[in-house]
């Protein structure tokens, strides 16, 4: 039978042993992975820049990137791809709320200025190179006329 | 209770409960949100009502894991409190910080990143404090007569908690990495030392209702912990698959993410067996289904509800989707909110001297949260699985899906006004105990 000293060796070496691969697994994730690949070295100030906005207004809040995120607004890892960058400009520098004449969801009116939008553009643009280990899927059985 | 500092418990599970209740008025704003009745866009939009329902959980569980602690630790050490005086300064600063973030966030002030949107300043404040409560339980702990198994777990999963705050403070450039060591606090606290938290106030109710030896319900903790760690660390990989890392956290968030729901399954047959074995038969039967209502319910919520969702070739689909918040209410909910509830109904009579142990009101506060709680969930869960088979299957665009799902948020609204009323009937039966009183005092 178990022994209470057994239980207590049990949960400090299973914490230690699984804490030291994580902690490996991670600076190999970090170093070795993740600072090489390609998408890493095209994080211009101006991608910089769009993240410091997404982060200062809380975009999270509605929507998701990478999937990560809130689910009352659309995924935005492919918005450009999908939408194209003019729709996506126009949208954050309109001073009316999208969806302000329904009675429905709407986004606040952010009213950025030519630079900020064009800063969150590059940052979704920069997000839409990511390797996501294939995340979004593509729709298995796309309906004809959908966006 | 035996030690007068204990009382200072109650102000901390008070404060707590009326933040859960900010949160859930909050709640009811984002599910009107969800089914087309957004009228208070003006002033509270959506990503404002988000970022203060989710604090705001985070800051009443953890006043209650501290309230918890300055009920459980002088007990277990057989110590008064270090410093009574700095618990009071320690509570009033964290309801500051806490009401300036609530009120920041209404004027588009935060580092929104989603669970850690606290403004950078503020988090300054929380490490200071955090820092305070936790010198003021280790000195408790440590000049006390007794380092019980329990209390050692209890003060680790808090000292861990404060630790693990850290990473999720460094700025990085890439997404990537931004959201690879967010969830160094967020999943480490939630699936990782917060269970040892969960873990310690357990066993501590568990020693008292049940009466079972305390050499046997230690030992026992340490394998439920251990299982934790070991299956919930590397669990984090699910958390890695589509962020951009490698794609060997597919595999080993997988495998390590499917053993997780085996610590729950271990703590609630511990929970289960214990109140069997048990021979003292404690008369406070609202802590007792409080107790081991969260060892189940975090197994069904936190375990089951989280496998569901959690393989690669799943989660590539509901990564994203409503399917989460369906886990993430009944998890929270089982597994922190009930096991606070579970210690404020067993230590309130003991502080106030009023001995209410067993009354329908409380009953019903039990049965009406619970089964709110699982219509709750079921509804998010059929609106997520729709969304996933519209959206991710079918491609049919977001918005249009959004307006197909509408009415399971009625359905979720209505299963809510359920368990708000079993948690107000909670709050009523906190009231009707009255206030802490030194007269409580009892010898054992």
């Amino acid at each position: 039978m178990l022994t209470k000293s057994q239980a207590k060796l049990f949960f400090l070496a299973g914490t230690i042993i699984f804490s030291v691969l994580f902690l490996g697994l991670s600076y190999d994730t970090h170093v070795n992975h993740v600072a090489n690949q390609p998408y890493e070295k095209t994080i211009t100030p101006a991608v910089i820049a769009g993240k410091h906005l997404w982060e200062d207004n809380n975009c999270m809040g509605c929507h998701s990137i990478f999937g990560e995120g809130a689910y009352y607004a659309p995924e935005l890892t492919k918005v450009i791809d999908r939408r194209g960058e003019g729709y996506v400009k126009g949208l954050l520098m309109s001073p009316t709320p999208w969806g302000e004449h329904t009675s429905g969801r709407k986004m606040v009116a952010y009213g950025f200025s030519d630079e900020d939008a064009q800063n969150l553009v590059e940052y979704f643009k920069w997000a839409g190179t990511v390797d996501l280990n294939g995340f979004p899927a593509k729709p298995k059985y796309k309906i004809e006329g959908n966006k | 209770m035996k030690f007068k500092t204990q009382k200072i418990a109650y102000w901390f599970f008070l404060s707590a409960l009326g933040l859960l209740t900010l949160q859930i008025i909050y709640g009811f704003i984002m599910g009107f949100a969800h089914m087309g009745i957004d009228g208070l866009h003006g002033i509270i939009p959506f990503n404002a009502a988000r970022a203060v329902h989710t604090n705001l959980l985070v800051c009443w569980l953890l006043l209650g894991f501290m309230g918890s602690a300055y009920y459980i630790i002088p007990e277990e050490s057989q110590n008064e409190l270090f410093s009574p005086k700095l618990a009071y300064i320690q509570l009033i600063s964290f309801l500051a910080v806490g009401v300036t973030a609530v009120i920041a966030y209404h004027l588009n002030w935060w580092e929104g990143r989603k669970f850690l949107e606290i403004p950078r300043p503020l988090d300054y404040l929380v490490v200071v404090n955090v820092l305070a409560f936790l010198y003021n339980i280790l000195m408790t702990l440590f000049k006390g007569k007794k380092q019980t198994t329990t209390a050692l777990v209890l003060a680790m999963g808090l000292l861990f908690s404060a630790l693990l705050y850290l990473p999720g403070m460094i700025w990085f450039d890439s997404q990537t990495l931004d959201s690879f060591y967010r969830w160094y606090v967020v999943h480490l606290w939630v699936e990782g030392v917060w269970e040892l938290i969960m873990g310690g106030i357990l066993a501590f109710l568990l020693i008292k209702i049940t009466g079972v030896d305390r050499e046997v319900i230690e030992k026992w903790l340490y394998v439920i912990v251990g299982l934790t760690f070991l299956s919930g660390i590397l669990g984090t990989g699910h958390h890695y698959y589509y962020i951009g890392a490698p794609s060997y956290w597919l595999w080993i968030g997988g495998i390590f993410s499917a053993l997780e729901p085996l610590a729950f399954l271990a703590m609630a047959l511990f929970a289960l067996n214990m109140y069997r074995k048990g021979e003292k038969k404690h008369p406070n039967k609202a802590a007792l289904n409080w107790t081991l209502g969260a060892a189940i319910t975090s197994f069904v919520g936190a375990g089951l509800l989280g496998a569901a969702h959690t393989l690669p070739n799943v989660n590539l689909y509901t990564h994203g989707t409503l399917v989460t918040a369906m886990h993430g209410h009944m998890a929270f909910w089982g597994a922190y909110a009930m096991i606070v509830l579970a210690i404020i109904a067993y230590a309130m009579p003991n502080i106030t001297g009023r001995k209410l142990y067993d009354n329908n009101m409380a009953r019903y506060a039990f049965w009406l949260s619970n089964i709110g709680m699982i219509g709750m969930t079921v509804a998010f869960g059929v609106a997520g699985v729709a969304q996933v088979y519209m959206e991710r299957i079918l491609g049919v665009d977001f918005m249009e899906t959004q307006k197909e799902i509408e009415p399971h948020f009625l359905v979720l609204v209505l299963c809510a006004t359920g368990f708000t009323t079993g948690v107000i009937l909670y709050i009523i039966n906190f009231f009707q105990h009255g206030k802490p009183t030194d007269e409580a005092l009892v010898s054992e």
